[in-house]
């Protein structure tokens, strides 16, 4: 019994921040303690994010920013572990894209975004291509390091079974180097939604990023705070999605043991 | 040894001598891609071209310097706060179990939204100028670092507390003594990774609005169309990114080194 009661403590007070956060933003909006402007209370900003959910409007922004982040995410996932797996097993490739790859993952990508623009103009192909130039460094080392770990006997015994390249690289060296390339996405896609939300901010328009610039402009402050929920619950769900995806994947790894 | 770094970054040396290349024999639209002396020459020009506008101006006319020093303004005062803060938060959270069972599921809930969401609300509270940027790197560099602190200082191995306890060790010379230095490595991991948020969020901040930083004179040459000295503050700003990150890798060696 006390069991039960000490667990029910420790789950009231587990979400007591989140709770006393929620009442102090309702409780010092409606005293006025700032001005409505700089801080709307928390149910109208939940009205709102209601009613833009219900006309439909934010359901368009959200397609549009969860297109550009996959079109963009799927581009620099293919080229990332295509690029990664050749770097490790090709000499010339190795040869070539080391000093980039090391020169560029750290690099701030986001500098680039106005040349982006003129590269590929204002619309969707210009925020495509910043999310996928982003969100590649970090697949491609991934990819490379889980494949220069592989477990060499893993090769050999194949090798000597007699199995071809193309055998060898679907059936052993994809499979074995599986979870450190998920970590790689895992660790691209926030990237991918960080960058698709400053290119929508940067350039206007349609999407999450857009619409929160537009309503800030407006001074429509509940906007701009509807825009900033909406985006968190966005932002969680995608990482959670990627959790359930790589359980789904990896289930035949030991990580998924127990 | 310098034979085989020359062999190493032969690849970007190719790269340099194609985008000097391919815009002069109009492969690709010079307007669009400026070749690399032109941009070379345009970055000459923005360190000496006398629109310096801080205090520093009489010694670094320019507005490569001006521009520059109120990014590093922004970026220093953001990421060293949000490392103080962090650091400090996160030792504290280990520490106390009430503190860390009210404030985790706020933080854990915080840190997978898109930092870059941040900025519009700090430009409405804090407005155009410095303080808005500050206050998004900081709070985009605050939870890696918080994190990052935490996990360390509740991996400290508890035997380690117990000894120093045992020899009659305070409060504060246990966290300096015992529980900081064996966290450090995962608090230097957490904060390589707040670097590179400050200088995504920097830019951001600088690219939509305001009128001093890299950032912004990036958006304000490229809006004035001229593309090659553009291309010029990009690639500083670049060469900034990359320094910082292998200063800090250099930094984290160095402290490190103890650890065998």
């Amino acid at each position: 019994m006390e069991r039960v009661n000490a667990n029910w403590r420790r789950t009231l007070l587990r979400s007591s921040s989140v709770i006393l956060l929620a009442v102090a933003w309702e409780w010092g909006a409606r005293m006025h303690f700032v001005s409505d402007f700089l801080l709307p209370s928390l149910s109208s900003v939940l009205t709102r994010l209601f009613e833009d959910i219900v006309s439909g409007d934010i359901l368009v922004g959200l397609g549009l920013t969860m297109l550009r982040t996959l079109a963009g995410f799927t581009i620099a996932a293919a080229a990332g572990i295509v690029i990664g797996i050749t770097i490790a097993r090709i000499r010339v490739i190795r040869w070539f894209f080391d000093p980039v790859v090391s020169v560029g993952n750290p690099l701030p990508k986001i500098a680039f975004l106005p040349i982006f623009i003129l590269w590929f103009g204002v619309f969707d192909w210009s925020k495509i291509a910043m999310v996928a130039f982003s969100s590649v460094f970090p697949v491609v080392v991934a990819t490379w390091a889980a494949t220069e770990s592989v477990d060499k006997y893993l090769l050999w015994s194949a090798e000597s079974l007699g199995v071809s390249k193309r055998q060898l690289l679907w059936q052993i060296v994809l499979p074995a180097a599986m979870p450190q390339v998920f970590t790689g996405l895992q660790i691209a896609l926030p990237i991918s939604l960080i960058v698709v939300i400053i290119c929508e901010m940067t350039m206007g328009g349609q999407g999450l990023g857009g619409s929160m610039m537009t309503s800030m402009r407006f001074a429509d402050s509940p906007g701009v705070f509807s825009g900033i929920v909406a985006i968190a619950i966005v932002g969680s769900l995608v990482v959670k999605a990627m959790e359930l995806i790589r359980k789904r994947l990896l289930v035949w790894h030991e990580e998924n043991a127990h | 040894m310098t034979n085989n770094v020359v062999v190493r970054y032969i690849p970007l040396l190719l790269l340099a001598i194609l985008w000097e290349i391919a815009p002069r024999i109009h492969f690709v639209d010079p307007s669009e891609l400026p070749p690399l002396s032109a941009v070379l020459k345009a970055w000459w020009s923005l360190l000496l071209d006398g629109e310096g506008h801080t205090f520093l101006a009489v010694f670094f006319k320019g507005s490569l310097w001006s521009n520059g020093v109120s990014s590093f303004i922004n970026w220093f005062f953001g990421l060293g706060g949000a490392i103080v803060i962090g650091v400090f938060l996160g030792v504290f959270m280990a520490r106390y179990q009430t503190f860390d069972d009210v404030v985790s599921p706020l933080v854990k809930a915080l840190y997978p939204m898109p930092k870059s969401a941040l900025i519009p609300v700090m430009i409405l509270w804090l407005g155009l100028g410095a303080g808005s940027k500050i206050a998004s790197i900081g709070l985009s560099c605050l939870l890696p670092v918080i994190l990052s602190t935490y996990n360390g200082s509740r991996g400290v191995e508890q035997t380690l507390i117990w000894s120093a306890r045992s020899l009659g060790a305070t409060d504060r010379e246990l966290l300096w003594e015992v529980i900081l230095p064996s966290a450090l490595p995962e608090i230097l991991a957490g904060i390589r990774n707040a670097v590179a948020i400050s200088f995504i969020v920097l830019v951001a901040s600088e690219l939509l609005v305001g009128q001093h930083g890299l950032g912004y004179l990036i958006s304000f040459l490229g809006e004035g169309g001229v593309y090659d000295a553009m291309f010029a503050v990009v690639v500083t700003v670049s060469a900034l990114g990359f320094a910082a990150d292998r200063a800090y890798l250099y930094f984290m060696r160095r402290t490190l080194i103890w650890r065998e």
